[in-house]
């Protein structure tokens, strides 16, 4: 769960990959519709459409020589979401305490001893 | 697939009334144990900058049936205090504690493991029911700012699915 939220994360935290998911919002588009709408080579939009069919927020169909893409019937949901946030406390705060606890290995080694 | 490099700590939903986070530390044991126990050493990681609320006091009697009290704020006038007892306390191994400030609060566990000259940390969060862990959920709203943004986009994908 928490991989899949990852990429979903991941996915969220590009503009033009919001800018599309926003897009789709509104309605399904090609490819080449949004590489248009967001003046982006193909390639580069393919790219972009990737990361967010990975993530599960889009999904494509190819019919013919046009792949469509709408939005994906799995979003965040509340729970989701709010294991998220508690990861990103937990987080922010073992960052913090990575760096105490790297000073006090700084410490102990400067003072030459072992405490116990 | 692999994780984002920026992030070790992982995060699940064991069952309706469990949380369980877990991250591993580049130090032994005792070092991280002794950061978790000391209040001046607690209140330099406890609460990270990012999340914009000073921790203002913490006293900790850590032993079994000791009691404890954190308060957080810009000022004492609008602190908000923290505070439970530790039901379990194991140097070097384990700490219990309990959450008294709210009836849906969790009973937290977090042991420590050696792991070589690491320490594998695994914090777990009990909730007293399926209803108490749901109340915490709704009741967090110091969301930092881009969860407001992603919940704001969400919330419009969401109305335009069901729309579609």
């Amino acid at each position: 769960m928490s991989v899949r939220l990852d990429a979903s994360f991941a996915a969220l935290s590009d503009a033009t990959r919001r800018g599309v998911l926003e897009q789709l919002g509104r309605a399904d588009a090609s490819i080449t519709e949004l590489a248009g709408k967001f003046h982006m080579t193909l390639t580069g939009m393919k790219k972009h459409v990737g990361v967010l069919e990975q993530a599960g927020l889009v999904t494509t169909e190819k019919v013919g020589r046009v792949r469509t893409c709408r939005l994906g019937e799995r979003g965040l949901d509340e729970a989701a979401a709010w294991i998220e946030r508690r990861r990103q406390l937990w987080d922010a705060r073992f960052d913090e305490l990575d760096r105490v606890v790297e000073e006090m290995k700084r410490k102990e080694k400067a003072s030459g001893q072992k405490k116990r | 697939m692999g994780k984002r490099s920026d992030s070790r700590t992982t995060v699940e939903q064991k069952s309706e009334r469990e949380l369980v986070v877990t991250r591993t530390f580049n130090a032994p044991v005792r070092i991280v144990f002794e950061a978790w126990t000391k209040p001046e050493l607690f209140m330099q990681w406890w609460a990270p900058k990012s999340t914009g609320v000073p921790l203002l006091s913490c006293e900790m009697d850590v032993r079994t049936g000791g009691g404890y009290r954190v308060a957080f704020g810009a000022d004492a006038s609008t602190a908000m205090a923290f505070f439970g007892k530790y039901l379990e306390v194991i140097p070097n191994a384990r700490l219990v504690w309990t959450n008294e400030e709210s009836d849906d609060a969790a009973v937290t566990t977090v042991t420590f493991e050696e792991k070589g000259d690491k320490t594998l940390l695994v914090l777990h969060e009990l909730y007293p029911s399926k209803e108490a862990l749901a109340a915490n959920r709704g009741a967090e709203d110091a969301m930092p700012e881009q969860f407001e943004q992603l919940d704001a986009l969400l919330g419009a994908l969401g109305a335009n699915v069901g729309r579609s």
